[in-house]
């Protein structure tokens, strides 16, 4: 669990991980082209594909997000299960 | 010097053309028996001598690969202008048409994504 913790603190620690955890709270799940579309046309974000793959990827360590298959294309979704384990001791 | 033709890789030239003419609503240009394929191209209704929009065989490994990595991340391979993305998009689900993403407001522009059903993912813009 603690390790967890660690992973989940560091993948918050990054506005741009934050902005995508906003951005995927607003729908169940996105393709990673609508993401990145998202970040960059709505946000003005100037990001590489390649930089937010390796967002994605330590945001999937911390288990706050996984990508699933979806027939032909993969979506993302946000997992929130870990925050409210991690919450639960501090604000209950 | 002008853009004629834009080309867009297809599984099936009867199948795409169904589905660009039935479901997108453009309308046949030249069909010409080219070997074992034919050279298929279609138009916007509203645009008959503009750009021509032609449906190319996939059979080219390559290209199958092409489909399928775009397609895995939802990356369009192409894009439609529209007058009224959330009119089109209402209709367009009443014909059954499966989208990747509905429409949705990016900064100056609205855009939506839809499966063609024929390897492809479209995206569909009002400016």
């Amino acid at each position: 669990m603690s390790l967890n913790k660690d992973a989940i603190f560091k993948a918050l620690a990054d506005s741009t991980r934050r902005l995508i955890l906003d951005e995927l709270s607003e729908r169940n799940e996105m393709t990673l082209y609508e993401l990145t579309a998202r970040l960059i046309m709505k946000h003005n974000l100037s990001i590489s594909r390649q930089a937010i793959a390796k967002h994605l990827t330590t945001l999937e360590n911390a288990e706050l997000i996984k990508s699933k298959k979806k027939g032909k294309y993969r979506v993302i979704v946000f997992n929130n299960q870990p925050l409210k384990n991690l919450l639960k001791g501090w604000i209950e | 010097m002008k853009i004629i033709v834009t080309s867009i890789f297809v599984q099936d030239q009867e199948k795409a053309l169904k589905f660009y003419s039935e479901k997108l609503g453009f309308v046949k240009k030249e069909d010409v028996p080219t070997g074992e394929y034919r050279w298929l191209t279609l138009v916007s209704p509203d645009e008959q001598d503009g750009t021509e929009l032609l449906l190319e065989p996939n059979a080219h490994p390559a290209a199958k690969e092409y489909q399928k990595k775009l397609f895995a991340e939802g990356i369009p391979v192409t894009m439609f202008g529209v007058e009224d993305i959330h009119e089109e998009y209402k209709q367009l689900m009443e014909k059954g048409v499966k989208f990747t993403m509905e429409p949705t407001r990016m900064g100056e522009l609205t855009i939506a994504v839809l499966d063609d059903t024929c390897g492809n993912l479209i995206q569909l813009i009002e400016k």
